[in-house]
């Protein structure tokens, strides 16, 4: 079975000459959940724009549910579910409306239309909602509406863009559920995102893109192993005895510059598991610890190898860029 | 005629009607300068070169409606420029229906409106005091180039929404068509109107489709003007109707 998504030197030039999109690659398998993260202005929603054939892109190919998007719009229209950033919904229409408007739009038949509607709205949990007009709704409950009515024609392939920008932490974590959902009934989805923490949590692979180009492509595992191992970050209680804890640890790993307010940063592959034996040693050696922080790659370090700057609006969604995975502190 | 332009066209006029702040000034404010013109300028159909008329009120329907009829096309120029500010007309555009369905679900609810508009004034028209000299036929008449003059006016504001892509500019936009609705016959006759305004009716198609309502009206059904404000109303319908397509295939390529 071909990608579900295929692109090839896709590009999009506005006037000007500006380039939104440079000549991006990028392939989908079927059943994936594929993160197209970066900063705002990255060339996202262009890219999205052009695989849901709302653009037409000025270079290369792009082919969604095995047609390509420029020769076979209609065909990809009818395989794909779309809902573009900030929820764009009928504020006049109810739920019910506008779920009714979508599937007769997609051509499901007339006397399915109800069935359908009923079944997505209490999927989305908006069953007392429906017959309100949308514009009463929540940031939450519009997104939620809107992934309903992406979903009316059980489409191929679904592409959410930057599906919760915006939301308050319990509403971004229920589109997170049904995300996952999606995944495990084998929906093809193509999430456009600037959180890093989103990303990480709902893909399983991740393409970052910058200035219009894809600068890493990979399984958000594959792309932090790529930027270097985890690492201990330990403070003692007396800054002094840093030298002596340097020759107690020497045989853990190599020692790193450790950032400010840091007394040593040693390298551990192990992760989780090295922190035992290196409090233990520590211990036995009449060192006393106040602090100790495993740190984990984060995709933001993956950002900052390739861009050399982090990721705009990281630390938003409750960033894992240079949060620590697991924290000890006042150990021994 | 496919279910989802039924579908596109029933969503239109149900948000016309949900929106009284668009649908009212249609009515009211050509209902207005109809009570304002027909008590102040009666005496005017005394006028050497004036038509022969029950009232001035039966010569000024016509203006009254292709007023309303311009409205209503300010009305469906703004909405689409609401959906395209709002991403809404994205979703539209993505899904898998023809593109014309866009334009076609929109320009049916408009025609609708025209109808409705048509209905107004002669009842209006009729409560004080006109008379349709057509009967029942020239009741049709009026309303089949009303409701094609509707359509057409509608394609108008289709078309600013999809060029200029937002409402402010669409509303800005559109008074200029009122200032062609007074280089037309609309409220005077066209032999009464002084240099250069009479050249410019001449080739006004409101000034056709004015003529083509009013002839109904106070004289009964007579080919010429009646073919001639049913020839400019189509021709609005088929080159707007025409461009409006053309243009949401362009703004594909623009983006």
């Amino acid at each position: 079975m071909g990608a579900a998504i295929e692109t090839v030197g896709l590009e999009r030039a506005f006037k000007g000459g500006v380039k939104a999109v440079d000549g991006i690659d990028v392939a989908v398998a079927p059943g994936e959940v594929y993160g197209f993260l970066g900063p705002n202005g990255a060339g996202k929603t262009t890219t999205v724009r052009m695989l849901v054939t709302l653009l037409r892109p000025t270079g290369g190919h792009a082919r969604v549910a095995g047609f390509d998007v420029a020769e076979h719009p209609s065909e990809v229209r009818r395989r794909i579910g779309v809902a573009l950033q900030e929820a764009a919904l009928d504020l006049l229409m109810t739920g019910r409306e506008l779920i009714g408007l979508q599937a007769t739009l997609h051509g499901i038949p007339r006397a399915d239309v109800a069935a359908r509607g009923e079944e997505l709205i209490r999927r989305v949990g908006l069953e007392q909602a429906q017959d309100r007009r949308v514009g009463t709704y929540s940031g939450g409950m519009r997104r939620r509406l809107d992934l309903a009515m992406a979903l009316i024609h059980e489409p191929q392939v679904l592409f959410l863009d930057e599906p919760t920008t915006g939301l308050d932490p319990v509403s971004r974590l229920t589109l997170w559920d049904e995300v996952r959902r999606l995944r495990d009934e084998g929906t093809t989805v193509f999430l456009t995102t600037q959180y890093l923490e989103e990303a990480d949590q709902l893909a399983d692979r991740v393409g970052i893109i910058s200035g219009g180009r894809i600068v890493a492509d990979g399984t958000p595992a594959q792309l932090k192993a790529g930027v270097g191992s985890p690492h201990l970050d330990i403070t003692l209680s007396d800054a002094g005895a840093a030298g002596r804890a340097r020759e107690v640890l020497g045989r853990f790993g190599a020692h790193l510059p450790p950032p400010a307010g840091v007394h040593l940063s040693l390298e551990a592959p192990a992760g989780a598991a090295a922190i035992a034996p290196v409090v233990r040693a520590l211990d036995e050696a009449g060192l006393a610890v106040a602090g100790l922080d495993l740190v984990e790659p984060t995709l933001d370090d993956v950002f900052v190898q390739h861009t050399g700057r982090h990721l705009e609006g990281a630390g938003q969604a409750g960033e894992d860029a240079g949060a620590p995975a697991a924290a000890v502190g006042g150990a021994a | 005629m496919t279910r989802a332009t039924l579908a596109l066209a029933q969503r239109a006029l149900r948000l016309n009607l949900r929106r009284p702040q668009f649908l009212a000034p249609m009515l009211v404010f050509p209902s207005l300068l109809l009570a304002i013109n027909t008590g102040g300028l009666e005496r005017t159909t005394q006028l050497p070169g004036f038509p022969e008329v029950n009232g001035f009120l039966d010569f000024q329907l016509a203006a009254a409606m292709v007023q309303a009829l311009l409205l209503g096309g300010v009305t469906s120029g703004i909405a689409t420029a609401l959906e395209i500010e709002g991403g809404f007309f994205d979703r539209l555009v993505a899904s898998p229906i023809p593109r014309g369905a866009i334009v076609v679900g929109r320009l049916l609810a408009a025609g609708v409106l025209g109808a409705l508009v048509v209905t107004w004034f002669l009842t209006v028209g009729l409560v004080f005091g006109a008379t349709i000299e057509g009967g029942v036929g020239g009741v049709l008449v009026v309303y089949a180039i009303g409701v094609l003059a509707g359509v057409g006016f509608g394609a108008i504001g289709v078309l600013l929404a999809l060029r200029a892509r937002n409402a402010s500019t669409v509303q800005g936009i559109f008074p200029i068509v009122f200032v062609i609705l007074f280089l037309s016959s609309a409220f005077f006759p066209a032999d009464l109107l002084h240099a250069p305004a009479d050249w410019v009716a001449a080739y006004n198609p409101l000034s056709y489709i004015a003529d083509g309502i009013r002839a109904p009206i106070i004289d009964g059904i007579s080919a010429t003007p009646v073919l001639r404000g049913v020839a400019a109303a189509a021709g609005v319908v088929v080159v707007f109707g025409g461009l409006s397509i053309v243009a949401l295939r362009g703004r594909l390529g623009a983006g």
